[in-house]
């Protein structure tokens, strides 16, 4: 019998802690795409707080945690744009090329992927179809513009006969989350997200679904606090079927 | 150059519930954002050109002594003058010294943001020069007593009812007391004020879009003609502009000059391109007969050689300010600065100082559409990274910040204190929670819930739960 080839799960400390669906749904991904998931013990955060706060020396160390945790493996799959962003794109800007780290981070950076793209490259097809639902994708902006990430989670929905999916009027638009922005400046990050939710609801879905669960709590904490019947999810819960919940949300 | 960025998140609050200018806001998704995405797209080579024109402008920085030196050679061969101003001081007191000469009582201005940057304006009244803005952006904030909200569209702050009461107040003097409130008229209005205005000006100001070093041509762009009758009416015209401006060949300029309208309105051409090549020679029936340029250092060269220098390619075209969502929203005053948006949180620091600064660096999600449509790419996100850098390092961020992001870091380090700290937050968000959300949120978690709902999380973390269920670590 074959082996399966092994993938790390980087789950991000968001889904870790706020969300632990997302890990799930992207382990069974994963696993439906033909990997065995791992997930390497002992991780936390990426480090982009720190590094969108100016606090660069402990985003660098932050940076090398990460990077000797998921050494030893071939693939590693992270279920949000913007932390599979910080890997591939920041943190070989953290070090010196002199530094044995910028080796290292270089390939980190060259075998991480973010969960969509991993799916879609791997030609993994959904089979628990969801049920028939209109829904919207909301695009993460540094998956989109820092790692081109536009028509993966798009093909992967489409491939659902029931699914039917909506365009947002406007795609590009920041949700408002921002990381520490979100707490930093409410007030414009909350016009933002009320900006947001307004063109989610105006597509008429039912579920708006995205990769990053740093929007999700953004987008799906001010759909209820304006009392919308509208279902935020991520990506990956939507495409493993996880979307019933106990609490009936 | 004055910069009130202290206030600007009280600013902030007080623009986002300005409903008039939350209207007048609307605008720019169809004036520019659209516009721009039109543009962009009727011409299959822009992105290439923007390619084209990041080298052409980076090659120019890395070469401004030598261009410079070759722009101030041409223009003396055509009879103008170089003038060269390290600050802002420098800059009034040439400005003053020309206008002095020239007899000035009035000056006719086209727009220039360096002039602003300056405060030209209120330093030629203290001496008894009245500026005349000729812009008709410029005009109604200058009846007004206000300044310009974005560096493209001074006035994209106002509604046409405003302007119409502006005009109604102002232009009895005039002759004119009726009220107007449509647009064709309004503009005829203010037209034949301004024409009787440019006829009588002293000296001409014009800022410059563009200097090209082969010609020691000056170029400016407009869509109202009034540049032209700016520089060419009076018997003097100043050009102010700053040292990045510089482009090598009138080749490149054609490059910029593709670029600079589709990127700003989503305009082809602008109505007037206008090149400034020396006073007026004999056989020329008008023009100056004296030329002056004068070229504004203020902190510009201290930006090259340091991780800002890509900023000095800005063209000042505007539309990173235009798909920010953050000025989209709050519009230009809040930043209180000369240079409000993107473009502005990463200048502005440059000439003012970081201390000044504050929020101008901070106040992004980092979102990135401004470095997206920079038509010559500046990596705007990058550098006010840089500036936060720069924060961090000389403390300047408020402890509150600090002693987080080192709480923080310290945690993510130790798998045994990113535990416990999980377990105790899960716990206490489920005591404060009902139905399994939070309404309020104490502390930093306040600016959270102020917005927004929290959804409690049901569990453990997902490794404590991978773990249990048995999952491969
Ligand atoms: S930074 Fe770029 S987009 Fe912004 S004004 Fe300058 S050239 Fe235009």
């Amino acid at each position: 019998m074959q082996t399966k080839p092994e993938a790390a799960l980087f789950v991000t400390c968001l889904a870790d802690l706020m969300r632990p669906e997302v890990g799930f749904a992207s382990a069974s991904l994963i696993e439906a795409a033909g990997f065995d998931v791992v997930v390497p013990r002992g991780q936390s955060c990426c480090g982009q707080p720190n590094y969108n706060s100016g606090d660069r020396r402990a985003a660098r160390s932050m940076a090398r945690r990460t990077i000797e945790l998921l050494e030893p493996y071939e693939y590693v799959v992270v279920p949000s744009g913007s932390c599979a962003a910080m890997i591939k794109v920041h943190y070989p800007l953290l070090f010196d090329e002199a530094d044995a780290l910028f080796g290292k981070a270089q390939a980190l950076a060259g075998k991480t992927e973010e969960l969509t793209v991993f799916l879609e490259r791997h030609g993994y097809t959904p089979d628990a179809a969801p049920a028939a639902v209109r829904v919207a994708y909301h695009d993460s902006c540094s998956g989109l513009r820092e790692l081109g990430i536009r028509h993966q989670p798009r093909a992967l929905l489409k491939r659902s006969p029931s699914l039917e999916l909506l365009e947002l009027a406007e795609p590009e638009v920041c949700c408002g989350f921002g990381g520490t922005f979100c707490v930093k400046y409410p007030d414009i990050s909350g016009r933002m997200a009320e900006n947001k939710t307004a063109d989610i609801a105006a597509t008429g879905a039912g579920i708006v679904a995205m990769g990053d669960v740093g929007c999700l709590l953004n987008i799906e904490g001010k759909l209820r606090r304006e009392g919308r019947d509208i279902r935020a999810c991520h990506v990956a819960e939507l495409l493993a079927g996880m979307l019933e919940r106990p609490d009936g949300r | 150059m004055e910069v009130e960025s202290g206030a600007f998140v009280e600013k902030a609050r007080a623009a986002l519930d300005d409903a008039t200018l939350q209207h007048a806001l609307k605008h720019i998704k169809h004036g520019f954002v659209e516009a721009r995405a039109n543009a962009a797209a009727r011409l299959p080579d822009f992105e290439a050109m923007r390619d084209r024109a990041r080298d052409v402008k980076a090659h120019t920085i890395a070469h401004l002594a030598d261009y410079l030196e070759q722009f101030e050679a041409n223009v003396t061969a055509r009879g103008g003058k170089v003038h060269w101003a390290r600050d802002a001081r420098e800059a009034r007191a040439i400005i003053h010294g020309i206008c002095r000469a020239a007899g000035a009582r009035t000056v006719t201005k086209s727009k220039s943001m360096v002039t602003e940057e300056i405060e030209l304006n209120p330093y030629l009244e203290e001496h008894s020069i009245e500026p005349i803005e000729t812009d008709l952006g410029e005009y109604i904030i200058q009846l007004r007593g206000e300044k310009p909200s974005h560096i493209i569209a001074p006035v994209i702050h106002l509604s046409k009812d405003q302007v119409a009461d502006t005009f109604h107040e102002h232009h009895g003097r005039h002759g004119f007391h009726t009220r107007l409130t449509e647009r064709s008229g309004m503009v005829r209005e203010a037209r034949s004020i301004l024409r009787q205005r440019f006829v009588k000006a002293d000296v001409g100001i014009t800022g410059a879009n563009f200097l090209v070093a082969e010609t020691g041509s000056a170029v400016v762009v407009t869509n109202e003609g009034n540049a032209d009758l700016t520089a060419s009416l009076p018997d003097t015209h100043i050009v102010v502009t700053g040292i990045e401006k510089l482009v090598p060949t009138l080749d490149d300029c054609h490059l910029m000059l593709r670029l600079l309208p589709r990127s700003a309105t989503g305009q082809d051409i602008t109505a007037y391109v206008s090149f400034f090549t020396g006073p007026k020679r004999t056989d020329d029936l008008s023009g100056p007969s004296s030329f002056h340029v004068v070229l504004l250092d203020n902190g510009r060269s201290d930006m090259m050689g340091t991780e800002f220098e890509e900023m000095l390619r800005c063209i000042r075209c505007g539309a990173c300010l235009n798909h920010c969502p953050v000025y989209s929203n709050i519009g230009g005053h809040a930043y209180g600065s000369v240079y409000p948006g993107p473009m502005g949180a990463v200048l502005t620091p440059s000439l003012a100082g970081i201390d000044k600064a504050g929020h101008l660096p901070n106040a992004s999600s980092f979102c990135g559409r401004c470095e997206a449509v920079c038509p010559v790419r500046i990596p705007l996100p990058k550098l006010m990274r840089h500036w936060r850098e720069r924060e961090f390092e000389r403390h300047l961020s408020p402890s509150g910040t600090r002693w987080g992001l080192r709480a923080w870091s310290m945690i993510a380090a130790s798998p045994r204190l990113y535990r416990s700290m999980q377990w105790t937050a899960s716990r206490f968000l489920r005591l404060i929670a009902s139905n399994g959300w939070i309404r309020r949120l104490p502390l930093a978690g306040a600016g959270w819930t102020g917005e927004r709902d929290m959804h409690a999380p049901a569990g453990n973390s997902f490794q404590h739960q991978w773990r249990k269920r048995g999952g491969r670590r």
